[in-house]
């Protein structure tokens, strides 16, 4: 002990700088990833046939395996979410816009599959900010593209620079209004928000197959589908075919921007998160938490409202029954990967994008289903969840963080 | 013989703190050690250190003069160490034996939980050292003493001969404060060893074997009630003279502010925790309402203060009808209110000084324009504040969750002080804080007054009532027992009043007499 008190007194920087990052999450987080990047490169190599093989063989050949298919997986994923760097110098050289076009293709790909995700990771995030679980982005955003696709195709004759904002507009109002009634349930009777989102979720998903099936059917359609949205309310593309990469990628960037000057900036902000932090020192500060909550609700409801809309505005250009996109769930996982805040759902919605993204490209081309994504996602989060485990795998030492008791009088009385 | 417990150069760094500096204390078997210090003196973070929640920069710990290594509560127990926390780590839904066998790997059967075993251990414990605890009871029932206590027996569970309690008395009632002081001798009688922190003088006076002194993260002094003085303690806490009491001139009362007529108000169980009070209070006076915690007066508060709604009955704030106010509509009267759980109400420990110092202002010009907060003001007036509130933080951007509670306790002062009030309704305003926060503090309520604020102050430390109000309203099972003039006042009337025993009115007259001299 003595000696290693010495030893530790003359750290070299590395130690100090490994010390301090050590008290920071974004070690944590950064650990978390790579450590369920390792555990799923190890699961999908055991269940890999020609691992077996190689090991029946010998045991270096069985690791040799191991790692080569560990290695075939990730580098496909790599590809698929970013495309093959092979590809893109080549098709720069040779200079054909359509290859070139193809080439970078894959990155583009990921940023439109990250674009709902911001929206979605938003909405959930800013609940959180304020102590509230939406379950119910889902449904949100089911709702929030079928009254965009509404406003995309029955107002007609408007300029695209009107047009598009009221159609996003109008998905926004839809998942408000989904979040509003969870809201307002909790803040009147105090029915638990999980518990009602996920009623909401149900709810959203038979209505919005109601309404493609009956009032908004497209009467040209033998099948269930809502008519196209007007060419004026589609989000601009910003390059040729393939490339589906469109302006809402900007727009999910800019409300990101928007929700954390709203968060951290306006007073506004301060109320909601000061009911999120302490709802008893709130009311003693006198502010409305009954407000705070209902406004909370129909704000994330918006937000992910918005990512309906932006999938229907910007991609699908009309809405169908198979329209599912499982973006609501993820973004629970997802806002908490980003910490809550706004910067942090930006860059782990480009996470999920990418992954989402490349994961279809494995699939395809190394053969690996497309679940052990899923299976990634969940280990990355479990590990953020228990930083405890990362810190004892890494040596990390424990920021030093007061321990909170069990308070009593926050538990027995509401 | 090597003493039961030492501590040898123990340092500790936080972030822009030094916390602990180069500390040495050591314990011998059968002590009771108090530790003394200012707010944010490191005391509560010497003991994390020995319970293992802090790792140490430097030092060496030694238990009967073998070096131990404390990385977490786990090895702290092992070594025989157990801590009650100030705030107790019980939960409520859960009976006592539950809350003990938490972690408890011993009690286990082939898997399961032997409650019985577990129950007769507590039930044995309770019986040698006198700690009267039921171990069926639910936690939620139990008064906050009788949490100690289970805190205690968890401790003594665990086999520790050596216990630390941090600011164990600070909510307790007197009578607690007894019991437990009682329980502390029981203790140490047997064998076990205790360090115990406080900020009250006089306990230390009262049941410490020896005394040591922390101020600024180091130790600057070691002594025993033997040889000190309250005064004497006091100024070596502080490092100068401290006034133990304030100077006081006759109020001069003006109109009435707070106005209360047959209020009742409802706990949460349904009952009239309130149970049909009036009074008022003027311009220029403090009304003290003593009586002893659990009486009526937390529901009291939280209804003057707008948290609450009453079931029936009438408050008026300058004149205006607040019976069914919210907090805001009653704060922007001018009304201030430093509640009783610090933690639970009064901050958001998350958010940094400086928009705690701004909690209920923040929606007003300087600190916002329209809905955009200006930081640049609410830093200013963080910086301000915790300049002449003497608040001891690193800076106005660190979370008020990593300040002293002390320190935690002034920055709720600082910002209702800071607000032109003028009603301040003050729930233990000074719990939990140094000798010398306390003197600074009881001179700014005096301030106030004599500006013309009306104060209703609520405490359970019949000190503070007797130094500072000019009425005393004693409160028992809800309801007002008598409102008494300071002048009328005497600790043995008050004593009886808190019972719940109207004391007659020739021995008011008598006691009046003999104990004036020493009130005033
Ligand atoms: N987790 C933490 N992070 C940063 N600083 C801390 C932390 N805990 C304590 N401090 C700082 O260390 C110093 C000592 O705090 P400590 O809680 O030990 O004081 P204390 O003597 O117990 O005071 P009090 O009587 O007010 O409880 C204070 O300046 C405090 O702000
Ligand atoms: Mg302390």
């Amino acid at each position: 002990m003595e000696k290693q008190k010495q030893v530790q007194k003359k750290q070299s920087a590395t130690a100090i700088f490994f010390e301090e990052l050590s008290k920071s999450s974004g070690l944590v987080t950064f650990l978390a990833i790579l450590t369920g990047i390792l555990i799923s490169g190890l699961l999908v190599a055991f269940t890999t046939v020609e691992v077996y093989q190689a090991f029946s063989v010998s045991f270096w050949g069985g690791i040799k395996e191991i790692v080569k298919t560990a290695w075939s997986t990730y580098s496909t994923l790599f590809m698929g979410a970013f495309g093959n760097p092979k590809d893109i110098v080549a098709a720069f050289q040779g200079g054909d816009a359509l290859t070139i076009r193809r080439a970078i293709n894959p990155f583009f790909e990921s940023l439109v599959q990250a674009t709902p995700y911001i929206f979605a990771g938003l909405s959930v995030a800013l609940g959180f900010r304020v102590g509230l679980f939406n379950i119910g982005a889902e449904g949100q955003i089911f709702i929030g593209a079928l009254t965009a696709t509404y406003a995309g195709y029955a107002i007609t004759g408007l300029p695209a620079f009107i047009h598009i904002p009221l159609a996003m507009l109008a998905g926004a109002l839809g998942g408000a209004i989904w979040g509003f009634v969870p809201g307002f349930l909790k803040a009147k009777t105090g029915a638990h928000e999980v518990i009602i989102t996920i009623m909401m979720n149900y709810i959203a998903f038979k209505f919005t197959d109601f309404m493609i099936n009956g009032p908004m059917q497209d009467p040209n359609e033998y099948t269930p589908k809502t008519p196209w949205i007007q060419e004026s309310a589609q989000l601009t593309h910003l390059f040729a075919d393939p490339i589906r990469f469109h302006i809402g990628f900007f727009i999910a960037l800019g409300v990101a921007y928007l929700v954390y000057w709203l968060l951290f900036k306006t007073t506004w902000g301060f109320e909601l998160r000061t009911v999120g932090s302490n709802p008893n020192g709130a009311r003693y500060a006198g502010i409305n938490t009954t407000k705070s909550t209902v406004i909370a609700m129909s704000l994330a409801g918006s937000l992910a409202g918005m990512a309906g809309a932006n999938e229907v505005l910007g991609l699908n250009f009309r809405l169908v029954p198979s329209f599912s996109s499982g973006y609501g769930f993820d973004s629970i996982a997802l806002a908490l990967l980003g910490k809550n805040h706004p910067l942090g759902v930006v860059l782990s919605a480009l996470l999920f994008g990418f992954l989402r993204n490349g994961s279809r490209q494995m699939q395809l081309k190394a053969g690996v289903p497309i679940d052990i994504v899923s299976i990634l996602q969940a280990l990355i989060l479990a590990f953020i969840a228990a930083p405890a485990i990362i810190r004892t795998i890494y040596r990390l030492k424990k920021p030093d963080i007061e321990e909170e008791g069990v308070r009593v009088s926050g538990w027995g009385g509401k | 013989m090597a003493p039961l417990l030492e501590l040898k150069g123990i340092t500790k760094r936080f972030p822009g703190v030094l916390a602990n500096d180069h500390i040495d204390l050591t314990l011998e078997k059968g002590e009771i050690h108090a530790l003394l210090g200012e707010n944010g003196a490191g005391k509560t973070t010497l003991m994390n250190i020995l319970y293992g929640l802090y790792s140490p920069d430097e030092g060496e710990i030694f238990v009967n003069g073998q070096k131990v290594a404390i990385q977490g509560p786990t090895d702290a127990i092992k070594a025989g160490i157990g801590m009650v926390h100030q705030h107790f780590m019980l939960i409520p839904v859960f009976t006592v034996t539950e809350n003990i066998m938490l972690g408890e790997e011993d009690v286990k059967v082939g898997g399961f939980l032997d409650r019985k075993k577990a129950a007769q251990k507590i039930m044995r414990i309770s019986d040698q050292y006198k700690l009267n605890i039921n171990p069926n009871a639910y936690i939620r029932d139990l008064p906050v003493g009788a949490q100690q206590r289970v805190e205690i027996v968890k401790i003594l569970f665990r086999e520790a001969e050596i216990l630390i309690m941090d600011e164990p008395s600070a909510v307790l009632t007197p009578q607690e404060v007894d019991e437990l002081f009682k329980i502390m001798r029981i203790l140490v009688d047997q064998g076990k060893s205790i360090i115990f922190i406080t900020h009250k003088l006089r306990e230390v006076m009262d049941c410490a074997d020896r005394i040591t002194v922390i101020r600024g993260g180091k130790v600057v002094g070691s002594t025993t009630p033997k040889e000190a003085d309250t005064k004497k303690l006091a100024a070596m806490m502080v490092g100068r003279e401290v006034e133990l009491k304030v100077k006081k001139t006759k109020a001069k009362p003006g109109n009435a502010i707070l106005q209360v007529e047959d209020l009742k108000v409802l706990n949460n169980q349904e009952q009239f925790a309130v149970d049909g009070v009036s009074f008022e209070v003027r311009e220029g006076e403090v009304l003290g309402i003593a009586g002893v915690q659990g009486n009526g007066q937390t529901e009291l508060v939280r209804a003057l203060t707008g948290l609450l709604t009453p079931a029936e009955g009438k408050i008026k704030i300058l004149g205006k009808d607040t019976t069914k106010e919210k907090p805001r509509f009653i704060t922007e009267l001018g009304s201030a209110h430093i509640p009783e759980d610090r933690q639970k109400d009064g901050l958001i420990l998350a958010f940094p000084v400086s928009e705690n110092l701004v909690l209920n202002s923040y929606q007003h010009e300087p600190f916002s324009k329209g809905i955009r907060l200006q930081f640049d003001e609410i830093d200013r007036n963080g910086k301000q504040l915790v300049d002449k509130f003497d608040i001891r933080t690193p800076g106005i951007n660190t979370p008020v969750s990593n300040l002293s509670g002390g320190n935690q306790q002034k920055v709720i002062v600082a910002r209702e002080f800071s607000r032109p009030i003028k009603l301040l309704i003050a729930s233990q305003p000074t719990r939990g804080l140094d000798v010398g926060s306390i003197e600074y503090i009881h001179k700014r309520v005096m301030e106030k007054r004599d500006a013309g604020c009306a104060i209703l102050l609520v405490s359970t430390e019949l000190d503070e009532i007797i130094q500072l109000s000019d009425r005393i309203a004693v409160m028992y099972r809800g309801k007002i027992l008598d409102i008494l003039n300071i002048e009328d006042a005497s600790k043995e009337i008050l004593g009886l009043l808190m019972a719940g025993i109207k004391p007659s009115e020739e021995m008011k007259h008598k006691v009046t007499k003999e104990e004036q001299l020493i009130t005033t």
